[in-house]
C-alpha cells in the first residue's frame, strides 16, 4: 500500500502535491482525466472547495474520484457555505469515505464569485475549523456530545509568506499550528530570496511547508496577479522573461521558470515541498515536474 | 448612532403604490433627515414626483422621531390628511415603519431600505461599528469590532485576502483585522491578538431578539 500523505510529510522527502479544479456541471471527464493524468505523479491532490466562490461540483466528490482511481486527496473545506453542524458532517462522511487529508480555509468572500447575493457563512473560521477536527479526534462534536466513531485527519492549512503586513500573517499561522495544522500549502511565491526570509521563521515551528508555485501563463498574468492577487508579488525579471518569450512560447516559458523554481528549492532545501498550481493548465503540470527534474 | 437608509429606486416605489392614489408622506427629524434620505426636503421631493406621476398628496409630515411614541401624537394631530389617503408613504428606517404601522390601519409602505446602525465618522461618512450580537469583544480587539468591521467577521485574525491594509472585497474598505493589529502593537497588547477565539454563540439571545426591563 502505498505511504499515507502524513507519512509523506514525516518522511523527509520532498513533498509535491498539485491540485485538480472540479468541473461547473455534471460534466466530469476533463477532471477524472487529470487525476488519472496527475496523481502517480504527486504525493496527493488537493480538491478546491468552489474555488473562488464560484459554484461548483463538490470537492468531497473530486477526493471521492480520486480515492476511486487509486489516488490519495487532500479535501479543500472552506467556512464560507456551512455552518458547524454541516462542516462536522462533510468530515465525518468523508472519514468513512476513506479521505484522511483536509486542508482549512476561510474561503473567499462570496460577491467575488458567481453568486454574488448568496449568504456568506463563516460560521467558524479556518483556526476554529481546525480545532473541531482535533476535537472530533477526540470523540467529541462541537457541542460537546459524543460521536459514535471519531475521525482521524492530516490536517493543513494556507499561509500567504508574502502578505502586507505580514506580521498579522504569522500571528494567524501560529494560531493554526496551535489549532493543530500539520502542514501549510503557501499562496503562490515568486521571490526566493522574500520566501526563504519566511522560512528562517517558519522552520521554527512542528510543521512541512509546501511552497505554492502557480504557472505563470503569460506577462499579462503576471502583471495582473502582482495587481490584483494579495499577498502575490511576481518580481519584474521574471514578466521581463515572459515578454521576451517568442511569440506562442509565453506557456513553455511558464513551465520552464515554474520547475526552475521548484528544483531551486529542491536543491537547496528551502522548504518541504511544493503544491503545484495550474488553474486551468493541469494538463501541463507533469511538464513542470519534468522541468523541475522530479518527472517519476 | 444613527439608522443608515437610502432611497428606494423611484420605479420599486412607484410598484408598491400601485392602486393608491391617495399617499400621505411621512419623514423623520432625526436619523433620515441628518442622512438626507427622509428630511423636510426630501419629503417635498418625493411630493413632487408623486404628484408627476398623477397621485394625489394628502399631506405630509416630518415627525420629529419617527421611531418613538411621539409618532402616535404627531401621526393624530394630522388625522384629516391621514385619513383622506389610502396608504402612507414613509420615508424614516423600518423602524419607523414598524412604528406607524402599530398605530395606523393603513398599509405603511417603507420609501427607503434600512442598511445599518451607523457612527457619524467624518463629515457625511457614517461607519457601520457594531452588530448587536449580544456578546461584545471590543475589549480584546482595541475597540474595534471584527465580527462587524471584518467582511467575513472573522474572529481569529485576517484572511488571506488582505492586502495593504484593505478588504479582499473592496479597495476602499480597510481590513478590520489591520486595524486592530495597528491599535494592539502600538498598545503593546498584540498578545490579545493571539488569544483563540472559539466559535460563537449565535443564540445569545435568539431571534426574535426582546427584552422587558422591569
Amino acid at each position: 500500500m502505498a505511504p499515507s500523505f502524513r507519512e509523506v510529510l514525516k518522511s523527509g522527502k520532498f513533498v509535491i502535491t498539485s491540485e485538480i479544479g472540479p468541473p461547473k456541471g455534471t460534466n466530469i471527464e476533463k477532471m477524472l482525466h487529470h487525476i488519472d493524468l496527475l496523481k502517480d505523479k504527486v504525493n496527493a491532490l488537493n480538491v478546491t472547495d468552489h474555488q473562488s466562490s464560484v459554484m461548483r461540483f463538490p470537492s468531497i466528490g473530486g477526493c471521492l474520484a480520486i480515492k476511486e482511481r487509486g489516488g490519495e486527496p487532500i479535501l479543500q473545506v472552506t467556512c464560507r457555505d456551512r455552518n458547524r453542524l454541516a462542516l462536522q458532517a462533510e468530515l465525518l462522511f468523508a472519514y468513512t469515505r476513506g479521505i484522511r487529508n483536509v486542508l482549512c480555509l476561510t474561503g473567499d468572500a462570496v460577491v467575488v464569485g458567481d453568486h454574488k447575493a448568496a449568504k456568506g457563512v463563516f460560521d467558524l473560521d479556518s483556526t476554529q475549523l481546525l480545532r473541531a477536527i482535533r476535537q472530533m479526534e477526540s470523540g467529541k462534536d462541537l457541542g460537546g456530545n459524543d460521536l459514535d466513531g471519531a475521525v482521524e485527519f492530516c490536517a493543513g492549512a494556507i499561509v500567504t509568506p508574502e502578505a502586507n503586513p505580514i506580521e498579522p500573517q504569522l500571528i494567524k499561522f501560529e494560531k493554526k499550528i496551535e489549532a493543530g495544522a500539520e502542514f501549510f500549502q503557501t499562496q503562490a511565491i515568486y521571490d526566493l530570496d522574500k520566501f526563504a526570509k519566511f522560512m528562517e521563521y517558519a522552520r521554527k515551528f512542528p510543521v512541512k511547508i509546501l511552497a505554492g508555485i502557480i504557472l505563470l501563463v503569460s506577462a499579462r498574468m503576471a502583471k495582473y496577479m502582482n495587481e490584483n492577487v494579495p499577498g502575490v508579488f511576481v518580481p519584474q525579471n521574471l514578466i521581463d522573461e515572459l515578454t521576451a518569450a517568442p511569440k506562442g512560447e509565453a506557456l513553455n516559458k511558464g513551465i520552464e521558470i515554474a520547475g526552475r523554481m521548484i528544483a531551486t528549492l529542491k536543491k537547496e532545501s528551502m522548504c518541504h515541498g511544493v503544491h503545484v498550481m495550474a488553474i486551468g493548465r493541469e494538463e501541463v503540470v507533469p511538464d513542470i515536474l519534468k522541468a523541475a527534474g522530479l518527472a517519476t | 448612532m444613527k439608522s443608515i437608509t437610502k432611497q428606494k429606486p423611484f420605479e420599486e416605489i412607484k410598484q408598491q403604490l400601485e392602486g393608491l392614489d391617495r399617499v400621505y408622506i411621512a419623514g423623520c427629524g432625526t436619523c433620515t433627515t441628518m442622512t438626507k434620505t427622509g428630511g423636510r426636503e426630501e419629503v417635498l421631493a418625493m411630493r413632487e414626483q408623486l404628484q408627476k406621476l398623477g397621485k394625489l398628496v394628502t399631506g405630509w409630515i416630518v415627525i420629529p422621531t419617527a421611531c418613538d411614541e411621539m409618532t402616535e401624537v404627531a401621526i393624530k394631530q394630522n388625522n384629516g390628511a391621514l385619513q383622506n389617503a389610502t396608504c402612507i408613504l414613509v420615508m424614516s428606517c423600518a423602524l419607523g415603519v414598524h412604528k406607524l404601522s402599530t398605530y395606523i390601519d393603513k398599509p405603511a409602505i417603507p420609501a427607503l431600505d434600512t442598511l445599518f446602525i451607523g457612527v457619524e465618522d467624518g463629515p457625511g461618512c457614517f461607519q457601520e461599528v457594531c452588530a448587536q450580537c449580544g456578546q461584545c469583544i471590543l475589549g480584546e480587539t482595541a475597540g474595534i469590532c471584527p465580527l462587524t468591521a471584518c467582511h467575513k467577521g472573522l474572529l481569529n485574525g485576517p484572511c488571506g485576502g488582505t492586502n495593504n491594509g484593505k478588504c479582499e472585497v473592496d479597495k476602499e474598505k480597510d481590513c478590520a483585522w489591520t486595524l486592530i493589529y495597528q491599535r494592539l502593537k502600538e498598545r503593546g497588547r498584540l498578545d490579545l491578538m493571539r488569544k483563540y477565539h472559539s466559535p460563537r454563540d449565535y443564540n445569545v439571545a435568539p431571534r426574535p431578539r426582546m427584552i422587558r426591563i422591569a
